[in-house]
């Protein structure tokens, strides 16, 4: 194995397409229609502990895996420097772990609900867990957030996506059957169309030696543009949705800078937040935070795989050299546009479409690709060659054939059933009905969701099997980190004291101290190579022993 | 690095290798069977969509997110 032998070339990946390491990050809109007032934070650390108790996968003591917060670093920003904390907005310092206010909790339900189970020696909530997938779910601000494992392709990152969509959908049918509290509802959408806007973000593994000018300079075109294939489409106009009518992107109408550091506050197309959660002199992980959270796999697909090659494009110095002229003007004027006929203005004074932006971009990628071979449809990477093609297809049909492509592209998909409706009732666009079929589209319930109910229609493309899925719920990645991660949590939970990214903390009986094994490089720790270890030992002392090259621990005195 | 691509059977081998024919073959004339369907997917929706829907959008107040 040589991951990271060459940080340069994608430290192990075939480099030029769509393989990279990368990973999702879901925030989901939390809403109980039975209480509408109840506090969001103490229902989404609800739908942490439903998930606990439906796993159970409870530490010795009764607390799941702990989140490890020891290399979170939120302030640093990629352009060379650190926010001081004192100027940090509050919701900016992700590196602590959030204690639920106990007043919020009696105020929401009543003082009784301080005895739940779940509550830790210290008198909190648990309010994080790492999963046996690899993946995180915690509460983050008011919402419950499932953080993907890292995987090394763009199926890979929709299957695990999904499933943390299976992950809250398995939360909410416990909360349901609890008679004692209200009942909760999971939205896998960006925003409440009254002001306030909620995060699904991507992260993508690149060198660091990468200036973060190209990355700009690279990505803001086609940030601006890429919402047409990966947009979930929203009901309503401006942030508080006081202009009626309907726009491809949930996110647009929130972004208020090009660059910048935050993701609560002045959003920005390219965000700055440098924590690579691996070696930091090779890596950094690019935080994307302008992407809507998708339920359709193939802007999921699209969303991923094509972000993945034009990261490719710049770390080879192939961009399109385009830059479009004010793109926060821009990628709201494309998305109030759902005739793709409105043209942005370039610095070098031409006009062009969004579909434009995304041919320029795509030619640029295919032409990489071949070039260092990685489409070849025998000897390519078994990856780049199906994004491209399907790149290709979703664009040429968004021209040409919208019907098709309102079986993949999400925004379409959705804007059909509004105009289903609007035809046969005669609703306008701020009629209340079109706004919970915008609503109701995202329920994470198979019954209730709109876009479940198409996809069992077959009215909407897989990416994955049902099947792969539900297995991702439960398996990780064989071919990154979060595979050990993963094994770890489910083989060992009960000497597993914490994890995060970039560790696993073991607490084992015989050893004097917590035994923190650090997982910096994002490529190790596979099945490859540590498949074998975890099928010898069945105790975690032992497997520690030959893992750290120590002498077996002794038997607890 | 060519060569050294992951081999382990992952999900990612069963994306599609052709394109998938969409949507799955309508056996009528295609245009009909397409508004056909549409009706049918309203009407089903119609049975599904939360009662009360003014009041249930208004209440779907979210705190702030990234």
């Amino acid at each position: 194995m040589t991951a990271g032998s060459d940080p340069v070339l994608g430290g192990g990946l075939p480099a030029g397409g769509a393989m990279r390491v990368m990973g999702s990050e879901t925030e989901y809109g939390i809403h109980a229609p039975s209480a509408p007032g109840a506090n969001a934070t103490m229902m989404s650390a609800r739908v942490v502990q439903a998930y606990a108790q439906v796993t159970r996968l409870r530490a010795a003591g009764g607390a799941e895996t702990r989140w490890d917060y020891t290399d979170e670093e939120p302030l640093h920003d990629a352009r060379g420097w650190t926010l001081e904390r004192g100027q940090a907005h509050p919701s900016q310092l992700t590196d602590q772990p959030p204690v639920l206010d106990a007043e919020a909790v009696a105020l929401a339900y009543g003082r009784d609900e301080l005895e739940l189970d779940g509550e830790d020696e210290s008198g909190s909530l648990l309010m994080n867990m790492v999963l046996g997938n690899g993946a995180r779910l915690y509460v983050d601000h008011a919402h419950p957030e499932y953080s993907s494992p890292e995987v090394t392709n763009p199926a890979a990152a929709v299957a695990w996506d999904a499933a943390g969509d299976l992950v809250g959908l398995a939360a909410v049918r416990r909360l349901a059957s609890d008679t004692e509290l209200p009942a909760v509802n999971l939205y896998k959408n960006n925003t409440d169309n009254k002001s306030v806007s909620y995060g699904s973000h991507e992260n993508y593994l690149m060198p660091r030696s990468v200036p973060f000018g190209d990355i700009v300079r690279g990505l803001t075109p086609f940030f601006v543009s890429r919402q047409i294939i990966c947009g979930s489409g929203r009901v309503g106009r401006g942030q508080d949705s006081s202009r009626s009518g309907y726009q491809i992107s949930q996110r647009a109408d929130f972004f208020e800078a090009e660059v910048g550091l935050e993701t609560t506050i002045r959003r920005p197309i390219i965000n700055t937040r440098d924590e690579p959660h691996a070696t930091a002199d090779k890596y950094r992980r690019l935080h994307v935070i302008i992407g809507d959270a998708n339920l359709s796999q193939v802007s999921n697909y699209l969303k991923f795989g094509t972000t993945a090659m034009v990261l490719s494009l710049i770390e080879a110095g192939l961009a399109p050299r385009i830059e479009v002229h004010e793109p926060v003007a821009a990628l709201q004027a494309i998305s109030h546009d759902t005739t793709l006929t409105a043209k942005v203005r370039l610095q070098d004074g031409r006009r062009v479409t969004a579909l434009d932006l995304q041919w320029m971009y795509h030619e640029a990628a295919a032409k990489l690709a071949q070039d260092t071979g990685v489409s070849d449809a025998v000897d390519g990477d078994g990856h780049t060659n199906a994004v491209l093609e399907r790149w290709a297809t979703t664009l040429t049909q968004l021209d040409s054939d919208r019907p098709a492509a309102a079986t993949s592209v999400e925004w379409l998909a959705k804007l059909s059933i509004l105009e289903g409706y609007r035809q046969r009732d005669g609703l306008q666009w701020d009629d209340a009905r079109l706004g919970l079929v915008d609503l109701q589209w995202a329920d994470l319930r198979p019954e209730k969701g709109l876009y479940y109910r198409m996809l069992s229609r077959n009215r909407m493309q897989r990416i994955v099997d049902d099947a792969d899925i539900a297995a991702a719920v439960t398996e990780p990645p064989s071919d990154t980190r979060a595979y050990f991660r993963g094994r770890c949590v489910s083989s060992f939970s009960k000497d597993v004291v914490g994890a995060s990214w970039d560790s696993v903390i073991f607490d084992v009986p015989g050893y004097g101290r917590l035994q923190r094994v650090p997982t910096r490089e994002p490529l190790r720790g596979t099945k490859a190579l540590t498949g074998g270890l975890f099928a010898r030992h069945r105790e975690a002392g032992s497997f520690l022993a030959e893992l750290l090259g120590t002498a077996p621990a002794p038997p607890p005195a | 690095m060519a060569g050294q691509e992951q081999q382990q059977p992952q999900p990612r081998d069963t994306e599609v290798e052709e394109e998938v024919p969409v949507p799955p073959a309508p056996a009528e004339g295609q245009a009909s069977a397409s508004t056909q369907g549409v009706d049918d997917l309203l009407d089903e929706i119609d049975g599904v969509l939360e009662s009360n829907a003014e009041e249930f959008v208004r209440a779907f107040v979210q705190k702030g997110g990234q």
